[in-house]
């Protein structure tokens, strides 16, 4: 039972002038799932890195559990990590993987074969367990790796893209099992994805990390309705929310011909605009556009428009639900239908 | 054939197929003719070569037995195992820690601790046998095998280094970083998970010192001309300046390549996926 504070923790890979990871301020309460997400370079991975003890903190300070670790070796902290590629000992059966730590800590025989047992039935594993891993296949891999880290019955799991090996049906599959077990253990997980949408359907909070620096640590539902910048906007949900440039103009913001709700103050400092495809519709009398793309995905359809904004072709995607009747080439007219969301010349959230 | 790939004639594989046969032979052949002329008489190896003729035993009897030498088969076949394992141990036990610490786990300066190991290796050997003779003498290591299990754990060690690095850098990184966080000691990381991924190129290492020191002939012959010298130099001694001479030293010969045929026959598997794993790299 732990909860992890980083406190302006830094992390400056040697040769480089660019920290990895920027002051970073995060704390993550006892039993929390938090889910850090980034594109690639963004310092997610070298954020829990230095949360394991394998990256050196520069500056600042992480504690777990009140007490301060910054400068613990790894195998102090009482931590366990799932690592990407697993990182099974392919020399050991699926149990001395699983009960390696636990031999580690001097723990007797019987004790270790018990609390083996006990992760391996949690995971399904049973039947495994005196096999080597190159006779498993990549989702019992993965189980392997997981049940590496419950046997420990650590203060906080750490798991760096645990997921991104496996397939895509069976990642899905895996993803519930994985939220649904950290629920049953109740431990404090730290999350490290690429992937948006394991990062919303995972996490009780995401922490958004772009070039080092935490742009937005929030739950799911607000990081969607309320992203805090441009970045976190067009990085959170799929597709992606759509952003235009717009000119300032006294007292109004338009997209194509659709007026934006928006105070004067907050028009006279947007220059992005952003509406998700859901908040989009298609009507009689609204902004007229050109039918691009559909991408048909059965229950609903995301529509590429070509529109004119600003006298210039813009094309925006609009989500059309149940059976589409529009095709390339149709002529269309949008209209918004639901909330909007303005950004300053900064990037930064405009709150009116 | 599934040999055969697309767009390439059945000629150009028997061509090629003739050609690495031919190569091999060439090697093979004095190897063979070694072997043969070792159960010949003198008379017979010192006449027209022929394959045909009547074995006998007499040389092997004669180079293991005689003592006209200053120099016994027994001596030097145990002056040379003694050498070569424990020079081979001695490699292994600082190469491996030398190598954990140039590659899982790089010092700051390791490129060039990793070039200070192979410069040592550019000075021909002559170059520094007077200078090694007068240190010998004066630590009265002259005519003693520790005097050549030194040098050949020197001989051998940067090689060793330099091969071990490479096997330890396909060790994958996170693996390591695992042991680690499960608790594991340095000493734990390497016996328990780097050691068993490495072992086929510590095989290919410890196959490669071996037959280097047992091959090693200039510092015995220069250090250890009058006691504790090693297999070549008996194999040496049989060439005398009169009377004929081939079969028995061909016999010698084969004598002292056994034990590295044996040895690497022992390792093949694992030396053989060990280079392939080298070369990749």
């Amino acid at each position: 039972m732990a909860e992890v504070t980083y406190d302006g923790a830094t992390r400056i890979y040697p040769g480089t002038d660019i920290p990895a990871v920027d002051s970073l301020d995060l704390h993550i309460t006892d039993g929390e799932f938090l889910v850090l997400v980034g594109p690639s370079g963004s310092g997610k991975s070298t954020a829990l890195r230095m949360l394991a003890g394998l990256e050196f903190v520069d500056h600042g300070s992480i504690s777990i559990a009140g007490r301060d670790v910054t400068l613990e070796a790894p195998q102090n902290r009482d931590i366990a990590m799932v690592f990407q590629n697993y990182a099974l000992y392919p020399n050991m059966t699926v149990a001395a993987n699983m009960g390696f730590a636990l031999k580690q800590q001097g723990l007797p025989k019987e004790e270790r074969a018990k609390r083996v047992r006990e992760a391996a039935r949690i995971l399904d594993l049973e039947e495994y367990l005196d096999r080597k891993p190159r006779a498993l296949s990549g989702g019992q891999r993965q189980r392997v790796a997981m049940g590496r880290a419950i046997v420990r019955e650590p203060q906080v799991f750490l798991m760096d893209e645990p997921l991104s090996n496996l397939d895509a049906k069976l990642r899905v599959q895996t993803r519930t099992e994985l939220a649904d077990l950290q629920a049953r253990l109740g431990t404090t997980t730290v999350y490290v994805t690429h992937d948006q949408v394991e990062a919303m359907t995972m996490g009780h909070r995401v922490a958004v990390l772009r070039g080092g620096e935490l742009q937005q640590v929030d739950r799911p539902r607000d990081l969607y309705s309320a992203p805090a910048n441009r970045f976190v906007a067009g990085f959170i949900g799929s597709p992606a929310m759509n952003l235009v440039d717009v000119a300032p103009s006294d007292g109004a913001v338009t997209l194509g011909t659709m007026k934006v709700d928006a105070s004067a103050a907050a028009a006279a400092a947007a220059t992005t605009v952003g509406v998700r495809p859901e908040h989009l519709t298609f009507t009689s009398d609204g902004t007229p556009g050109e039918v691009v793309v559909v991408e048909e995905l059965g229950s609903q359809a995301f529509v590429h428009v070509a529109i004119q904004h600003q006298g210039e072709r813009t094309v925006i995607v609009v989500r059309d639900e149940g059976e589409t009747q529009t095709q390339r080439g149709d002529n269309v007219q949008l209209a918004i239908d639901g909330p909007t969301h303005l950004f300053d010349a900064e990037g930064n959230r405009i709150t009116d | 054939m599934s040999s055969q790939r697309i767009g390439e004639s059945k000629w150009k594989n028997a061509v090629l197929g003739i050609l690495a046969w031919v190569v091999s032979l060439l090697v093979f052949f004095p190897v063979f003719w070694m072997v043969l002329n070792g159960f010949k008489t003198e008379l017979d190896a010192n006449t027209d070569p022929k394959l045909l003729f009547e074995p006998t035993f007499e040389q092997y009897r004669t180079v293991t037995t005689q003592t006209e030498g200053l120099l016994g088969f027994q001596e030097a076949f145990t002056n040379s195992f003694i050498a070569v394992i424990t020079s081979t141990v001695l490699v292994m036990l600082l190469a491996i820690p030398a190598a954990y610490s140039l590659s899982i786990r790089p010092i700051a300066a390791w490129r060039d601790v990793l070039f200070f190991f192979i410069s040592t290796k550019f000075l021909p050997i002559v170059a520094a046998i007077l200078p090694l003779w007068i240190i010998a003498r004066d630590l009265d290591l002259l005519n003693t095998r520790l005097v050549l299990i030194i040098l050949y754990t020197a001989m051998n060690l940067p090689l060793a280094v330099w091969m071990l690095r490479s096997f330890f850098n396909e060790v994958p990184r996170e693996l390591v970083e695992a042991a680690q966080i499960d608790g594991s000691s340095i000493w734990g990381q390497i016996t328990s998970v780097i050691l068993p991924i490495v072992a086929p190129g510590i095989a290919a290492t410890a196959l490669l010192c071996v037959i280097f020191a047992w091959n090693e002939f200039f510092l015995a012959v220069q250090l250890n001309p009058v006691d504790g010298s090693t297999v070549p130099i008996w194999v040496s001694s049989n060439v005398s300046t009169r009377g004929n001479f081939l079969a028995k030293l061909s016999a010698a010969s084969t004598l002292a390549t056994l034990p590295v045929v044996i040895a690497g026959w022992v390792a093949q598997k694992r030396m053989i996926r060990g280079l392939a794993m080298g070369a990749i790299k």
